[in-house]
């Protein structure tokens, strides 16, 4: 069982010298071979500590984790030639060329020199590096030097790709184009592991995701799955022109299936004056279109817009954890 | 998903790792070669002219003087290149830098990765130390003299000189921090020079016991006294070779056991 999956974590934890609690709690998870799991979480939360132990930087002090089969505290060298990381922060060799900085790190790894010489100039050509293969890296933007650590990560061709908040700190094109390049290299077997502060980044990628939060993980299932967790977690939105909210509320409330009806405090200044949005909460929020509009008409207002709204994984997460990510 | 690499033994591709890692240094080295030259040679070039020439020639220092003190220089500058060569390059990469997360995620234990930064920082302290013998022939011109019937002490000494500041600049190069860097330079630095025996023999001091004391905490004295055994014509006292050689056995294994323990610290928790 344990060598079908690519990174399998049991009951880890880490406790650091002289700290009160653990860093990381008894936490368990796999990822399967060719998935894209994401651990989603605030600062603080453990992820960090956890990427650390399964690329050798930071030793567990309770539980096992292995690589492709390969236990992360006994057998590093095996783990280092099967992994790669790209870090939150840039740490790219500035002593060096950044067509060096790709081929001293394979040769690091053993990959002979023609292989290597050929995958970098390949590497640095696919993520639009190969004008500058001569410069420093110093010179480089922010994104451009995120290429090149994935460009960097890739060269050694390691099973199991570690990336720790990926799109931090990028401008939206970067991060479109960082994006797409995750998916890509996941197609071709590439096991991806991220962590993330960005929801829309966990959701868009990630075939599985695991909230973690004091060192624990709080829930691990598909983001689909996850959107399911808050009781009546789809809403129905409405946008009502009405002088009478409370008496419309009570009515929305009789609705069948209904949890809960919310205010929605209107936060555009330009809304239009006397409209008041409504938030219905229902397990089929769907099927409440026809009632809901019948129930506002009876009342005497009129439907400005309803919609169907689905809940996002920020809710999932505020509501598993009660606190926003950032 | 190259599954031939999986074959090679863990020891053969942690020699590989570590083998990639010296090239690179010595690339890099190689590369700024003319800026560690001046760096290595600035100061030893105005001490030899100082106080190797100027001083004797107005009649303020005695004419032998030139003979012991460039051992001293050699020792002196050997030592500094090699400490240098680790300790500021450690030091911001631990810090913040992490350049050096590269090396240790190559397939190699950690203190491999200290072991290289030992190795190519003696070759450092080695070359700086070779080259004030050219240097000094040039500036002190009828003055150089040294001794030609100790080579292999002289060859050893050179070694232990650079590899005892290799070791003693992983030491603090894992325990300084960034921000302290320019204080922890002045506190040990100009203590290291000047108690050192650069620029006078150990066995002199006699009449200042306390001072001879505290020289022997320093590491550099026995560097600066081997190497006066090794080089100055004549017979002259010197500290005795065979305990030099041991003292500074004794203190490069210590340093470098402390060193790497609290490398292994710094990047693995």
């Amino acid at each position: 069982m344990h060598s079908e999956a690519a990174i399998s974590v049991r009951n880890l934890s880490k406790r650091y010298p002289q700290a009160k609690s653990n860093a990381v709690d008894g936490v368990s998870f796999e990822v399967e071979r060719g998935g894209i799991f994401g651990l989603l979480g605030p600062n603080g939360a453990g992820k960090t500590t956890t990427i650390g132990v399964l690329t050798t930087a930071v030793v567990p002090t309770g539980g096992e984790a292995s690589i492709m089969g390969h236990d992360v505290v006994h057998d590093q060298i095996r783990v280092k030639q099967r992994i790669a990381v790209v870090p939150q922060r840039p740490n790219l060799d500035r002593s060096l060329l950044v067509r060096e900085i790709l081929t001293f790190h394979a040769a690091y790894h053993g990959v002979p020199r023609r292989e290597r010489e050929e995958h970098a100039d390949q590497l640095l050509k696919e993520l639009g590096l190969y004008e500058r293969r001569n410069e420093k890296a110093d010179r480089y933007s922010g994104g451009m030097s995120q290429r090149l650590m994935i460009a960097r990560a890739l060269m050694h061709k390691p099973d199991v790709l570690f990336l720790d908040e990926p799109t931090n700190n990028l401008d939206p094109q970067s991060r479109l184009f960082l994006w797409e390049r995750i998916r890509a290299l996941n197609e071709q077997g590439l096991t991806i592991l991220l962590t993330t502060h960005d929801m829309d980044e966990a959701d868009l990628l990630c075939q599985r995701i695991a909230i973690m939060d004091m060192g624990r993980i709080l829930v691990n299932d598909t983001p689909a799955e996850l959107k399911k967790l808050i009781p009546g977690g789809n809403s129905l939105e409405l946008r009502v022109m009405t002088d009478q909210t409370d008496a419309l509320t009570a009515r929305l409330n009789a609705l069948p299936g209904v949890t809960k009806v919310e205010v929605v405090p209107d936060t555009n200044p330009e809304a239009e004056r006397g409209v008041t949005s409504f938030r219905v909460y229902a397990a089929e929020a769907g099927s409440l279109v026809g009632d809901a509009a019948h129930a506002i008409l009876e009342s005497g207002a009129r439907v400005r817009d309803i919609s169907v709204r689905q809940a996002t994984l920020e809710e999932v997460f505020i509501y598993l954890t009660g606190k926003h990510l950032r | 998903m190259n599954e031939t690499r999986y074959e090679s033994s863990r020891t053969r591709l942690a020699i590989g790792a570590f083998t990639a890692t010296l090239h690179r240094d010595l690339v890099v080295t190689g590369r700024e070669f003319v800026q560690f030259l001046v760096q290595a040679l600035m100061q030893p070039i105005f001490f030899l002219f100082i106080f190797g020439k100027v001083l004797p020639s107005i009649g303020l220092a005695a004419q032998g003087f030139t003979a012991l003190l460039l051992p001293g220089i050699v020792a002196l500058s050997s030592m500094l290149a090699s400490l240098q060569g680790v300790t500021l390059p450690l030091v911001l990469d631990l810090g913040y830098a992490r350049e050096i997360d590269d090396r240790l995620l190559a397939p190699q234990p950690a203190w491999v990765v200290a072991f290289e930064k030992l190795l190519i920082a003696s070759v450092r302290g080695t070359i700086a130390g070779l080259t004030i013998f050219p240097v000094g022939a040039l500036i002190l011109g009828h003055a150089f003299a040294v001794r030609t019937d100790r080579i292999p002490a002289l060859a050893l000494m050179i070694v232990l000189t650079a590899a005892t500041g290799a070791a003693i600049g992983l030491l603090m190069g894992t325990v300084i921090k960034p921000e302290q860097i320019s204080l922890m330079f002045t506190l040990i630095f100009t203590p290291l020079i000047f108690t050192g025996c650069t620029y006078y023999p150990w066995p002199a001091l006699e009449h200042i016991r306390w001072f001879q004391a505290i020289t022997m905490i320093n590491p550099l004295t026995y560097c600066s006294e081997g190497l006066r055994y090794a080089m100055v014509p004549g017979n002259i006292p010197t500290m005795m070779f065979g305990w030099v050689v041991v003292a500074l056995i004794v203190g490069i294994a210590l340093c470098t056991w402390a060193g790497t323990r609290t490398f292994l610290k710094r990047v693995v928790s």
